[in-house]
């Protein structure tokens, strides 16, 4: 292989990252959120597929992409509100329940989502950071989207405020041990309710990337299972946002690979190439699944069998 | 089990006779004596501007055709819901036609039910029909895309400046890569220099690897991009917005691309179905076997967009007499793209050969495997 085609490889990957990793993003730092405080919420592939229609039709009708962008969190929380409000009953498996509201929120998206399949709605605009390097191909691939840089923020902020405020403390109590969170007089389900709703609104705005930037369109086929993908990524992230943030930029770049490979003519074995993010992943985490330092890292209350 | 489980349909069909019995003492079931209803069964979504719009618009137009009735479903998946949807339309709705218009319809659920239903005919949108094993009541119909791919070429062709033109792909299928070889042909047709870059997706419907595929073919210097996977809705709005130009597949994606949309590869149901339904109003038997192209009118091109030149119509048009008058679009001698002699003469575009191709011709850019 010349340099050149290495390098039209490595522009792919970096592109790759910057294009598609932005929905895996939000929806293992909602995930990660909801975890922390001691809940799983499956139900983020449903969020992510409702995210994307509701901010496309928003889009549509009001004209403002942004506005699109707010009214699929907003969907989201609804739905992680649900979450959070049912497992709050007596004797409710959350597992379930997730499952539950992923088909509940692919159902309702594909149903109002029917109108949507023709028009075409504003979309969101891009940065473009690659202007000084006086290369094409490279300033393609740092056309960013504003959400990605506002996905790194949150994460900055949610790793910063886990370890720094009285807010992080009590998500953490709750994940880690609900019986020490009661005896400080906090409500454990309040704090779950919450944590579950702010994620299902992270995850909503991951839709709304996909239907208005990348690949920028609704259609029922948009999401095949990233919302499911990202969920995973938490658990190879470990529950820190910052290692989501790399996971998912990992997620974006290895998915690159199989297009790229084939455009600069190495076409043999495009179906390995294709799945190059799942065997990454499987890889990593059979390497870092033996480590003392995993099972601490997992929040306490986590558990199947609740 | 499923024995004794009454499912809702046969319910209502059930509770249906009951209540017509009583009200119409005796008027018999639904079946119309003179008008014809026709029921079909899609995959997906009606609008998805690929494969299924292509049917639903087919559809729309034979409902303007006085005396035919036309059922439909979307979202239809390829397991016993098909069967369910088609038994429905034969019972309550009266259909005397049943069209399956994906793959997995056919073996077992349309050639079970047209066992259990042999005064209704049913028809199905792939070359799947074999006199030998299958009922007299069932039937394939399908046209020959490869042509309008061709005539997609031919426009591409001239249209490219780096001669590089870039092909997304599903699987690799014999429909696809003969829709991959006669697109090049197309080019070089007009154009010896062009080169055709191949990527394989994997599935056919896969928006976000298809997006990526698009950027990685501009990128890789393609400057006229074309696609056969489910929607290619992604495919074009991607081409569009990276400045490229764009020929479509299936259905009409014109609207997606107001600058770079040269033309597209689409199929006219709408014949197949006219035919159908004018046999089934007069009573004659349907054909088993319905496949055609442009010389019998079973496929066309989306008008010309704003990104076809003069030059390219021109030639385009030209290529669509050509097939018309059935001029061969296969003539040999060429050889795959790994230097084997695989066309040795000028092959009818209908010859059976062509339909069993699991090769690339010299001048594609990809691998099948």
């Amino acid at each position: 292989m010349s340099d050149g085609v290495i390098a039209t490889v490595l522009i792919a990957l970096l592109g790759g990252a910057m294009r598609v990793s932005t929905p895996f993003m939000f929806v293992a730092l909602g995930e990660c959120l909801t975890e922390k405080s001691g809940r799983v919420n499956l139900g983020l592939e449903g969020t992510l597929v409702l995210g994307a229609v509701t901010a496309y039709a928003t889009s549509y009708h009001s004209g403002s992409p942004w506005l699109g962008v707010f009214a699929a969190g907003c969907a989201g929380a609804s739905l992680g509100a649900i979450h959070g409000f049912v497992c709050k009953l007596p004797r409710v498996n959350d597992i379930a329940i997730g499952i539950a509201m992923m088909l509940l929120g692919t159902g309702i998206a594909f149903f109002f989502g029917k109108a949507y399949i023709q028009p075409t709605a504003p979309r969101l605009e891009s940065l473009s950071l690659g202007a000084w390097t006086g290369d094409a191909k490279l300033a393609t691939a740092l056309q960013i989207n504003p959400l990605l840089i506002v996905g790194v923020l949150i994460a900055l902020f949610m790793w910063w405020a886990f370890a720094n405020t009285r807010w992080g403390l009590l998500i953490r109590m709750s994940g880690d041990s609900a019986p020490a969170a009661r005896a400080m007089g906090v409500s454990v389900d309040l704090v779950r309710f919450l944590a579950t709703a702010a994620g299902g609104f992270l995850a909503g705005v991951g839709g709304a990337f996909l239907s208005l930037y990348y690949p920028g369109s609704w259609n029922q086929g948009l999401s095949s299972g990233q919302g499911l993908m990202a969920v995973a990524l938490v658990i190879f992230a470990r529950w820190n946002p910052l290692r989501c943030v790399a996971a998912a930029l990992l997620f974006g770049a290895t998915g690159a690979i199989g297009p790229a490979l084939q455009s600069v003519g190495v076409t043999q074995g495009y179906y390995f190439f294709n799945a190059a993010p799942y065997i990454l992943t499987l890889l990593i985490l059979i390497g870092s699944a033996g480590s003392k330092q995993a099972t601490r890292e997992a929040p306490g209350e986590l558990s199947i069998t609740k | 089990m499923s024995e004794f489980r009454i499912s809702r349909r046969h319910f209502m069909h059930g509770a249906g006779a009951i209540g017509a019995s009583g009200l119409l003492a005796g008027a018999s079931a639904p079946a119309l004596a003179a008008g014809v209803t026709l029921g079909i069964v899609y995959v997906g979504p009606r609008d998805d501007f690929g494969w299924n719009q292509a049917h639903a618009v087919a559809i729309k137009g034979l409902k303007a055709v006085a005396g035919v009735k036309a059922v439909e479903e979307e979202n239809v998946p390829e397991t016993d819901a098909c069967a369910k949807s088609m038994e429905s339309m034969v019972n309550l709705d009266g259909a005397n036609i049943v069209l399956g218009t994906s793959f997995g319809y056919f073996t077992p659920f349309m050639v079970d039910l047209a066992k259990k239903y042999p005064k209704v005919e049913f028809r199905h949108a792939a070359p799947l029909w074999d006199g030998s094993k299958h009922p007299k009541n069932l039937g394939s119909y399908f046209g020959y895309l490869n042509q309008a791919h061709y005539v997609n070429g031919v426009a591409a062709g001239l249209s490219t400046k780096s001669n590089k033109l870039g092909f997304v792909a599903a699987k690799p299928i014999s429909s696809v890569l003969s829709n991959i070889n006669s697109f090049l042909l197309g080019a070089r047709k007009v154009n010896p220099n062009a080169v055709v870059q191949v990527i394989f997706t994997g599935d056919w419907s896969l928006p976000v690897r298809e997006a990526e595929a698009t950027n990685a073919l501009v990128d890789a210097g393609c400057d006229v991009i074309t696609c056969h996977v489910d929607g290619p809705k992604v495919v074009i709005e991607t081409a569009e917005k990276r400045g490229v130009k764009s020929c479509g597949h299936n259905a009409s994606q014109a609207p997606l691309a107001p600058k770079g949309f040269l033309t597209g590869a689409e199929y006219k149901w709408e014949t197949i179905y006219k035919i159908y339904a004018d046999k089934v109003a007069k009573g004659e038997p349907l054909p088993n076997m319905l496949a055609g192209g442009y010389d019998t009118d079973m496929v066309m091109n989306t008008p010309f967009g704003a990104g076809a030149s003069e030059e390219a119509r021109k030639a385009a048009t030209a290529a669509i007499a050509d097939l018309k008058a059935k001029k061969p679009i296969y003539v040999g001698p060429l050889k795959d793209n790994k230097g084997n002699l695989v066309i040795d003469k000028a092959y009818d575009n209908y010859d059976p050969y062509l339909d069993q191709m699991n090769y690339l011709l010299e001048g594609v850019i990809g691998s099948i495997t």
